[in-house]
């Protein structure tokens, strides 16, 4: 039978409600487990050899002093990697990035890794390798990246998506191009066009968390891996593919995770650690240090952004287009693409064109950072957006209200919307006390919006029944940040039982189907989703036990308020059966009581934010100060609304840090010179003010309660709400990100002069 | 060089043994067990394996296992009393002030230290007294509120 979707606009008992999360106690009290906290009988620490090199060929490995220095197990190269990818391009990528083969692509690429009885006879070890390289010439920012001089990573990479295909090796490995209508007939309509450039640095999600796991293999070729991932699933797959293993004798226990942000919907030193423990035959825990983290896992993209827009003097685009070069680190991403997709997003445009590169270059791998590749296209977008509205003397909000995108829109990047909220939340922008405080000197207002997709994918829980009548919710996504509580909402409010009989549990992957990691916001869209289902499934056999017990037509039994009740005149005498009462009685009546699903959950409902800050920058230091920051944020159904507020919150505070300050350095060697918290400053919490979240309720007709993805949109309006802000209170464009102390000074004084 | 150390951990009388040059938050996760405290970045910068050292808040990772002889030392596993939560711990709690929690018992013993420095301290008190430790999820706005309401809580008490 075909699950109904549909949104029903049911009245909520729990939804809504703001209880203690179940994983609350343990991270208060430090009882909680990620990835660094375990231990098993017998483990040995690895450790990972780096390039110090940008971009080298690896000559030699010479490993063998390392292996005779006493207490070391195992000592591993790309030779124990085997490629076993048939093919498969991407997965190939993912096996080069976890272990150089002939080639560093960046410094920090793994080239070797080792395996001891403890830290310091593993990094004895490491010394004792030799590797014997020949340094390339290399090459780091983007726009260098694109030049025909550029030195060329993959001699076999020939630009996909041009057409002709160009027979010469380039470092753009791809071209993407979205869009609709004619964009030059729509710039010849236009009264004012502004074309503008944006440049936006490399930033790293930053969690606090390095990436931590602990792996076994034993000789009959089972094995264990616990590990803090978005997902363990997937890193399953990965892992068994790489490794030559069937899926289901590699077990993968999801640790608690310190935050993820995307950075951790990749494999990186998992696959080491899973073969070290093959070669060795004892577990083997990798714990990456900080730098490592910087150097060696997956930032996002550093930039090179064109957009024009044209308008006619009443405020109508006519026409919009965007070039959008995105470097993806050695191997080739989508991350142009998302962002040729997601940057005109929020407007309704009758010609639109986007088109993206991606490029390569010696720098990490680049991964998924919440929203990815659509703050930078928003920072250009909403910068010229703000310009144009300037230009024709219109207010930033109602020229942004009279191009919004809404239902029946035909968007950007091709699909038709449905119900959206960037038109509301752009007029609860308009309407908030925020838009209407003073500012004083030296300070600036500036707002902007954001678009997110939002993803559903595969998707499984259960739901099994005590026999005291409480209810176990196993669910197969990561709780990045209060999905659990959520999640037993959802099932109290199906089941009609109180919020305190549920607890829901991370399946680890035997215990449960297959689930995409928590990406693209889906965790509670997807999960809550199937939970509905599992409830229903569940309260299906409930009705029969009731049945049974009762003795009437199976029919005659309704589920209410989380009992059986006969229903009918007929019937009219028989009290109802609580859940406890039927799971007393499941020995007699059938068995465990249990309710599954497994979905693909389609139809995860687009998402809109618009932000409004308040800066005050000192014209002395170039420094700018958050003042006031507000977020505005349709989140469909708000399940727990706290967490709701903190996704909001925290998103807005990644895109503070990245507006202002956060950005990867590389020297001429092409080497990274910041790869600590101390130079790579995040955001600290007297650099920031209260964050205000205004959260609207647009349901999405998709889910049965009306709920989207909440986690990432919050990210993609900052850049561009900053830079309107600071430009406001210097009347100077900021065209590049971050909008440091040293970039905000030189614009300041070269408008001097002028 | 292994060297044995006698330290008071929350209250109780605690034995190790360390490297000469192993920091207090190693000898704490891997010879005492206690892996309340994280390491984030060991530098120093992210606050997520502060501790209490004779009263006074450390960052564990640049502390000598060593140092801590003959010293007391406090950490998140001895933050509640019993099963009695500590009020900053319930108002963490209460208000969300974690996601993924890896930061909470750097944040929560960093905060314990403010408040017992200042029973009252203003929004921009409780900030600055909380800039040593680094939180990526939250924004720090919830935590900052879950201080000032347990301050208030514990001013009261």
């Amino acid at each position: 039978m075909p699950l109904d979707t549909a949104f029903t606009g049911q009245k909520f008992a729990s939804v809504g409600t703001r209880p203690i999360r179940p994983d609350g106690i343990d991270k208060v009290t430090g009882r909680a487990r990620y990835g660094a906290d375990t231990t098993a009988p017998g483990q040995l620490v690895g450790l990972i050899l780096r390039s110090p090199h940008a971009h080298a060929r690896i000559k030699k490995i010479d490993i063998s002093k390392a292996e005779k220095l006493p207490g070391v197990k195992a000592v591993l190269t790309s030779a124990d990697l085997p490629d076993l990818t048939e093919g498969d391009k991407s997965m190939f990528d993912v096996l080069e990035n976890c272990m150089a083969r002939t080639t560093v692509f960046y410094e920090g690429h793994a080239v070797a890794a080792v395996a001891a009885i403890d830290a310091k006879t593993a990094k004895q070890a490491l010394k004792l390798i030799k590797v014997d390289y020949e340094i390339l010439p290399h090459v780091t920012d983007v726009d260098e990246a694109m030049s025909p001089k550029a030195p060329v990573l993959h001699p076999k990479m020939f630009t996909i998506g041009m057409e002709p295909r160009p027979k010469k090796a380039s470092n753009i490995a791809k071209r993407t191009e979205y869009g609709h209508g004619d964009v030059e007939a729509g710039f010849a309509e236009a009264d004012h066009i502004i074309k503008e450039s944006f440049k936006t640095e490399q930033t790293h999600q930053g969690y606090i968390e390095p990436h931590a796991c602990l792996a076994t293999i034993g000789p009959d070729g089972q094995g264990e891996l616990w590990v803090c991932t978005q997902g363990h699933f997937v890193y399953r797959n990965t892992c068994a593919q790489l490794l030559g293993m069937d899926v289901a004798k590699l077990k993968v226990t999801a640790s608690e995770i310190g935050g993820g942000f995307g950075g951790k919907t990749h494999v990186w030193a998992e696959p080491v650690a899973l073969a070290l423990s093959r070669k060795a035959n004892r577990p083997v825990k990798i714990v990456m240090s900080r730098e490592e983290v910087f150097r060696a896992s997956g930032p996002t993209s550093s930039t090179s952004i064109d957009v024009k827009i044209g308008v006619k003097n009443d405020g109508t685009i006519t026409a919009a287009q965007a070039e959008l070069r995105y470097q993806g680190g050695p191997y080739l991403g989508m991350w142009a693409e998302l962002g040729a997709m997601t940057s005109f997003a929020c407007y309704d445009l009758k010609n639109v064109k986007s088109v993206g590169y991606e490029v390569l270059v010696n720098r990490p791998k680049v991964a998924a950072y919440r929203a990815p590749s659509a703050p930078m296209a928003a920072f250009a977008v909403e910068s010229v957006i703000d310009d144009l509205a300037r230009k024709i003397g219109m207010d930033p909000i109602a020229f942004r209200i009279k191009n919004a995108a809404k239902q029946g829109t035909k968007s950007s990047y091709g699909p038709v919307y449905g119900p959206i909220g960037i038109g509301p939340t752009l007029e609860a922008a308009q309407n908030h006390p925020h838009m209407k405080a003073p500012l004083g000197k030296n300070q600036g207002r500036g707002m902007a919006c954001g678009f997110w997709f939002n993803f559903g994918g595969q998707t499984c829980t259960d739901i099994n029944i005590g026999i005291d009548g409480t209810v176990s919710l196993t669910v197969g996504t990561i709780d990045v940040g209060g999905s659990r509580a959520a999640l037993s909402l959802v099932a109290a409010e199906e089941l009609g039982v109180p919020y305190s009989q549920i607890k829901c549990n991370i399946a680890d992957t035997g215990s449960l189907g297959h689930n995409d990691m928590t990406d693209g916001s889906r965790g509670t869209f997807s999960s809550s989703m199937a939970t509905v289902f599992a409830a229903r499934n569940a309260i299906k056999v409930l009705r029969d036990r009731a049945a049974q017990m009762m003795e009437i037509p199976v029919d005659d039994v309704v589920w209410e308020d989380g009992h059986a009740k006969a229903k009918g005149d007929s019937h009219g005498n028989l009290a109802p059966l609580s859940l406890k009462d039927i799971a007393a009685a499941a020995g007699n009546t059938g068995g465990p009581i249990a309710g599954h699903n497994e979905i693909v959950a389609d139809g995860a409902g687009v998402s809109f934010a618009t932000h409004i800050c308040d800066v005050e920058v000192d014209p002395e230091t170039g420094s700018t100060k958050v003042l006031r920051y507000t977020v505005i944020q349709d989140a469909g159904k708000a399940v727990h609304p706290t967490y709701v507020e903190g996704q909001y919150q925290g998103g807005a505070a990644q895109g503070i840090g990245w507006a202002l300050n956060e950005e990867y350095i590389y020297g001429k060697d092409g080497r990274l010179q910041n790869a600590g918290f101390l130079d790579y400053r995040m955001p600290v919490c007297s650099d920031l003010p209260f964050i205000d979240t205004v959260i609207l309720e647009i349901p999405n007709p998709n889910h049965p309660y009306g709920v989207r993805g909440v986690g990432e949109t919050s990210i993609v309006p900052p850049l561009g709400a900053i830079g309107n802000a600071v430009s406001n209170a210097i009347g100077i464009r900021m065209n590049h990100a971050p909008m440091s102390p040293p970039r905000i000074l030189k614009a300041i004084e070269g408008a001097k002069k002028h | 060089m292994s060297i044995q150390v006698s330290t008071t951990i929350n209250g109780d009388r605690v034995d190790f043994i360390c490297e000469a040059d192993e920091s207090l938050l190693d000898a704490l996760r891997n010879r005492v067990g206690l892996t309340g405290a994280k390491e984030g970045c060991g530098t120093g910068d992210c606050g997520a394996c502060s501790v209490s050292l004779d009263g006074r808040i450390v960052c564990s990772c640049l502390v000598l296992g060593a140092e801590a002889e003959g010293r007391g030392i406090d950490t998140i596993e001895g933050m509640s009393d019993g099963a009695i939560l500590h009020p900053l711990q319930r108002k963490f709690l209460e208000h969300g002030a974690l996601q993924c929690g890896i930061c909470t018992p750097g944040f929560l013993m960093a905060a314990q230290a403010v408040l017992k420095k200042n029973p009252n301290p203003s929004e921009e008190e409780i900030r600055f007294g909380l800039a040593g430790n680094l939180c990526r999820c939250t924004g720090y706005d919830k935590i900052v509120r879950a201080v000032q309401d347990a301050a208030l809580e514990m001013r009261g008490a």
